[in-house]
């Protein structure tokens, strides 16, 4: 099994994006500024570019990348699974109404 | 830091040194070309309108126009009218006259007795003000004499992990450096008010960025359009981004991580400097023309899907995050930031090679774009009423 890479933009960030496909089972080695930050194990297949979960989410926890505040989980997330559109939503949305 | 570049009598730099035929309205635009054509050290800045135009359109256009005369990558210009136009030539002759003392001379092709008297006279004034053009030599200028503009077009799921991150560096090295940079393209500021209300300087700038941002939310809605709601786009979601937030720091990150000193309308010079937001719309071709006729006198742009536009008063450096987009269109790309996702480089590293190429550029260097002599050009306008009720 080789290892994959993601990139974890800036240290505050709980997700990282993976770059290239990645399958369940695969170690996913964590790079931020080109250093390895971390190696994790991979709960699902994600897509090329997309987040995998850094860390345990608690519905409600807060998303980070850029340092920013992306979004919330909506149910319980586990690290090294797909973090997307199914787990996660935008908090300022709700704000505006 | 230090580049070469020319001086103008208003104590900024330019660049660039360039003569404009600029046309006041689309009935002048074939005869200033004719101009432009004699003499191929001028450059033609056609006018996609210029009449017929009302409410705010009107001053847009003005200020427009006069930003692009005032840029200091601009020696001088002739504007070249028909004479009964919205856009009167004379008036905004006077308008720019009274902001500088570079060369600007005005002609209409109603005074000057048809199109054949008006190319002869263009073509005197012009040939005499590109001469004297060529006496100039570049000097020695502070890189804090530079207004950097950026821009995204195209973007794909690379753009917001590294060609728009690693522009950001290069942006706040500039700011560092006593530089300005300009972030535009308010619809895809949209969601990030509140962080980059959090960056603002002070009250004011805070509300002019909600301001901005919220008018335009507001205007869409008027018009039923839902941004929230149709972004992120099922493109960007299935390129990895979740949520409207997500996707507008990718783009917001192109300025860099410095304080928001000020927001300024389209066409309208800054008076800071570090970081500044314009109010420009989403089309690449106007946002370039609205932060031109700001004073930028250089432009970065990124892509992932690739793209040719240039503009004809600043050189546009391009860089793209994807791979196959540059080896797919490296006569129109100039920098590949896909290795930082191949990690064979930093996003610092690939930020301080975008400023490397930037200063290259300001020396002289000219981008992929200007190598093709590509000069797209059009002035945004918010109001056209006529038509269209059937």
């Amino acid at each position: 099994m080789s290892e994959k890479k993601a990139i974890h933009m800036k240290e505050k960030d709980n997700v990282a994006m993976v770059l290239e496909p990645v399958t369940a089972g695969d170690v996913v080695c964590v790079i931020r500024e080109n250093k390895a930050v971390g190696r994790i194990v991979a709960k699902d297949d994600i897509a090329q570019y997309h987040k995998i979960a850094l860390t345990v989410f608690k519905s409600g926890d807060i998303i980070y990348k850029y340092g920013e505040v992306i979004g919330k989980a909506v149910q319980s997330i586990e690290t090294g699974e797909h973090v997307h559109v199914h787990n996660i939503q935008g908090v300022a949305i709700n704000d505006a109404h | 830091m230090r580049i070469k570049a020319y001086k103008r009598t208003d104590g900024t730099f330019g660049i660039r040194n360039k003569v404009l035929i600029l046309s006041t309205v689309g009935c002048a635009n074939e005869t200033a070309q004719r101009i432009s054509e004699q003499i191929p050290d001028a450059v033609f800045i056609p006018n996609t309108k210029g009449c017929g135009q009302i409410g705010d359109s009107v001053n847009i256009m003005k200020r427009t126009l006069t930003g692009l005369v005032l840029n200091s990558n601009v020696y001088g210009a002739l504007i070249v009218g028909l004479g009964c136009e919205t856009i009167q030539p004379y008036i905004l002759y006077e308008m720019i006259s009274a902001r500088t003392n570079k060369p600007v001379k005005v002609l209409t092709i109603q005074d000057e007795g048809g199109t054949v008297r008006a190319i002869q006279k263009g073509v005197t004034v012009a040939a005499t003000m590109v001469r004297e053009m060529f006496l100039q030599e570049r000097v020695d200028a502070d890189l804090s004499s530079i207004i950097l503009a950026t821009n995204c077009g195209g973007s794909d799921a690379t753009s917001g992990l590294a060609a728009n991150p690693s522009l950001g560096y290069c942006s706040d090295k500039l700011v560092t450096a006593g530089g300005t940079v300009i972030l535009g393209e308010t619809t895809e500021l949209i969601g990030t008010e509140h962080i980059l209300a959090g960056r603002a300087k002070n009250n004011e700038v805070k509300e002019n960025i909600y301001k901005i941002i919220k008018g335009l939310e507001i205007d869409f809605s008027k018009m039923g359009i839902d941004t929230r709601g149709a972004n992120p786009t099922p493109g960007n979601i299935k390129g990895g981004l979740s949520t409207l937030e997500e996707k507008a720091l990718g783009g917001i990150s192109k300025g860099g991580g410095t304080t928001i000193n000020e927001v300024v309308r389209y066409g309208d010079r800054p008076r800071e400097k570090g970081l500044v937001i314009m109010d420009t719309p989403g089309y690449d071709i106007e946002s370039l023309t609205g932060m031109a006729a700001g004073g930028a006198q250089v432009c970065v742009f990124t892509t992932g899907r690739g793209n040719p536009i240039g503009n004809p008063i600043m050189p546009v450096l391009k860089i793209t995050g994807n791979h196959e987009t540059y080896v797919n269109m490296e006569d129109n790309i100039d920098i590949d930031a896909s290795v930082v996702l191949r990690g064979t480089k930093s996003l610092f590293e690939c930020g301080d090679n975008i400023f490397n190429a930037l200063i290259h550029v300001c020396n002289g260097q000219k981008t992929k774009a200007e190598a093709f002599g590509f000069g797209e050009i059009s002035v945004y306008r918010n109001v056209e009423v006529w038509c269209n009720k059937l």
